[in-house]
């Protein structure tokens, strides 16, 4: 558990505005939505590590500038030791074999017009891993089985289109699990399914994700669930990460006025729960101009003068392996 | 007298292939300045029992039998002219799931609360109409200067108040809420849910809030009415459900719910999946995911009963 898998190192990704023809003329400088805005963390060989934060804060563009499904601005993504932000495609494909995401949305991340079959295969057919097609369709076989859709031979031919929210799923989680990945990426995994069902779901990833000795990045804005999931968590905002560290430091002691917030605003399903208060106002500024200083200062509610809106506090280890972006630590 | 009694409420949709019963024999009741929570997976009927309450179900849509009880009047008997005039957005208002996206965009927000208040009450003068329109703004925490806004100029948790704003215009007694969470972020949704609890204090109005979510249910509400299937299998207090869940569909559901201020999770989840509604199972519709069925959960359907005061539950194990 305690060897590096994954490295990110001050990842960025800026994405171009774009402008109107008219005001592409008057403003002379190019804008961007400053999505992640360098962002350091590590992720170890079989590992749960958990990504949270509000929509917008750029959950989604780390998780999938890892595995280079869009090209990062600048930073570096070691890899079992490797730069991989400046292999060529080609040589991409060695390390895709290795990684694979399962997306949020079942109904959109299978392709309709393909069967479960073709579905399974298609990374094994792309990446050259299985030798024959007889290896091939034993390969879907057994991954089906392993996620739960038994017999096999009833769902190979069906189209996604026949199937569940929570079945479809699973084969978005065989397709990612067939290859036998080192590292998987799970955005939001559960988010559109029904609660009774998303149990079952985690069950059967966090199993795999045992079994197959995987490391593995989940994100997710559902802090209660990441809790119970993952062994640690960063939490972001604005494209930068707040503060990161062991679940329990995380969730149990927070330090971070936004991770406060944060778990404060949780709901709990327990009506004899004492309610905290709604500590924080407003919505989450536009990336596209975020606030100088510290990220968080317009909505922060223990503002500790002029330094948060001028200088951005860095991320610094508090405890062991629990770090905070927040002046209120800085300065002792 | 309960502000709304519905008792044996049952609405199916009319396809080509048959009957879909999305409610069927649901009764529950809410008094004056009380929240009601309706929970259930999607596809248990919820919002099908929200479009009955105002009688705007789609053309397939039929209330087949049933009461639905507003201060003592019948709502499934009341022609068009009376909904429109006594109990669409007057008595009872309804947000539907996702309206803030639904806002025109191409319209001031004043100018659609203006209209929503003008069909109701035609004898206010636009000005009036917009002087309300100002004070709802305030009243849900919004800038009254603000009125004069495009949907678009908002963000999501502004245009989820402007759409509350807009359902009180004309001072409902029984509020609707489905899925008021959904689709907002966490900080932004504890504002949302604290400002329905103070407008239920303020305005001692009814609520009923409908969502997938237990957590969201528990934080807003005083009452809970859990349905599976098109049915309501548990009603009860809301601290008597989570203390003391009777029905074995109601105890997974709750058991299912990560807290973040529990120390374990155990993964709980309910195997199977609902059933098609075209053609419901016998007896109990829970049995087939049921872990405690027996062969009369088969054969009979168990009846609605009270088992202590406030306290439902249709289940063959309860009660003998």
């Amino acid at each position: 558990m305690s060897e590096t898998l994954l490295k990110v190192e001050n990842l960025k990704k800026w994405f171009p505005l774009k402008l109107g023809f008219f005001r592409s003329l008057v403003s002379k400088k190019l804008l961007y939505v400053r999505a992640v805005d360098g962002i350091s963390f590590d992720i170890k060989n079989e590992e749960i590590f958990g990504l949270a934060g509000e929509s917008g804060s750029g959950k989604t563009t780390t998780g999938r500038c890892i595995l280079r499904l869009i090209e990062p601005t600048d930073g570096r993504i070691i890899f079992e030791g490797r730069d991989i932000t400046k292999l060529t495609p080609d040589e991409m494909k060695s390390f895709r074999r290795r990684m694979q995401i399962i997306f949020q949305d079942p109904y959109e991340s299978l392709n309709p017009r393909m069967t479960v079959e073709d579905i399974v295969a298609e990374p094994l057919r792309i990446l050259r891993i299985a030798n024959s097609e007889d290896e091939i369709i034993a390969k879907v076989k057994e991954i089906l089985t392993k996620v739960g859709l038994t017999p096999p031979e009833e769902f190979m031919f069906r189209y996604p289109h026949e199937l569940s929210g929570g079945q479809r799923q699973r084969v978005a989680i065989a397709r990612a699990f067939v290859i036998n990945p080192k590292f998987v990426v799970a955005d939001e995994p559960v988010s559109m399914l029904d609660v009774s069902i998303r149990a079952e779901i985690l069950k059967l990833m966090l199993s795999l994700t045992k079994e197959y000795r995987s490391s593995f990045l989940y994100i997710t804005h559902d802090l209660a669930l990441a809790k119970h999931l993952c062994n640690r968590i960063a939490i972001m905002y604005l494209g930068k990460i707040m503060e990161m560290g062991t679940t329990e430091q995380v969730i149990d002691n927070p330090l971070h006025p936004y991770t406060k917030a944060l778990i404060a605003a949780v709901p709990i399903p327990d009506p004899t729960a004492r309610r905290s208060e709604v500590v924080i106002k407003g919505e989450i500024p536009s990336p596209v101009n975020p606030p100088s200083g510290c990220r968080f200062h317009t909505r922060c509610p223990s503002v500790i003068g002029e330094i948060c809106r001028k200088e951005e506090p860095e991320l610094i280890e508090i405890e062991k392996g629990h770090f905070v972006a927040c002046h209120i630590y800085s300065k002792k | 007298m309960p502000l709304l009694d519905v008792r044996n409420l049952t609405t199916y949709y009319m396809t080509r292939r048959g009957p879909v019963r999305a409610v069927e024999d649901v009764s529950f009741a809410v008094e004056k300045a009380q929240a009601m929570g309706l929970a259930g997976e999607s596809g248990c009927g919820k919002t099908t029992i929200a479009l009955s309450l105002l009688r705007i179900l789609p053309p397939e849509g039929k209330i087949v039998r049933g009461q639905i009880l507003f201060e003592g009047k019948d709502i499934v008997k009341m022609s068009e002219k009376e909904l429109r005039e006594h109990i669409r957005w007057k008595g009872i208002a309804l947000i539907f799931q996702g309206a803030m996206n639904a806002l025109n965009p191409v319209y001031k927000i004043k100018e659609q609360i203006v209209e929503a208040i003008k069909i109701h009450e035609p004898n206010v003068t636009k000005r009036e109409a917009e002087e309300r329109a100002k004070k709802l703004f305030e009243l849900v925490g919004l800038d009254p200067s603000r009125v004069d806004n495009y949907p678009h100029e908002f963000s999501g948790g502004m245009k989820q108040r402007a759409c509350i704003a807009m359902a009180l215009a004309c001072n409902p007694k029984l509020l609707i809420a489905d899925e008021p969470g959904t689709a907002l972020d966490v900080v932004v949704q504890a504002q949302i849910l604290k400002l329905l609890r103070e407008l239920k204090e303020k305005l001692s109005i009814s609520l009923i809030v409908i969502s997938h979510d237990l957590s969201l249910i528990t934080e807003t509400c005083d009452t809970i009415a859990i349905m599976y299937a098109g049915k309501i299998v548990e009603f009860a207090d809301i601290v008597e459900m989570f203390k003391k869940p009777l029905h074995p569909y109601a105890q997974a559901l709750i058991e299912s719910f990560p807290s973040i201020s529990s120390k374990k999770y155990k993964f709980v989840s309910i195997p199977g999946a609902p059933p098609n509604l075209l053609n419901p199972p016998s007896g109990c519709r829970f049995h087939e995911r049921c872990k405690y069925a027996m062969d009369i959960c088969k054969k009979k359907e168990p009846e609605f009963k009270e088992v202590s005061k406030g306290h439902f539950v249709a289940c063959h194990l309860v009660g003998g």
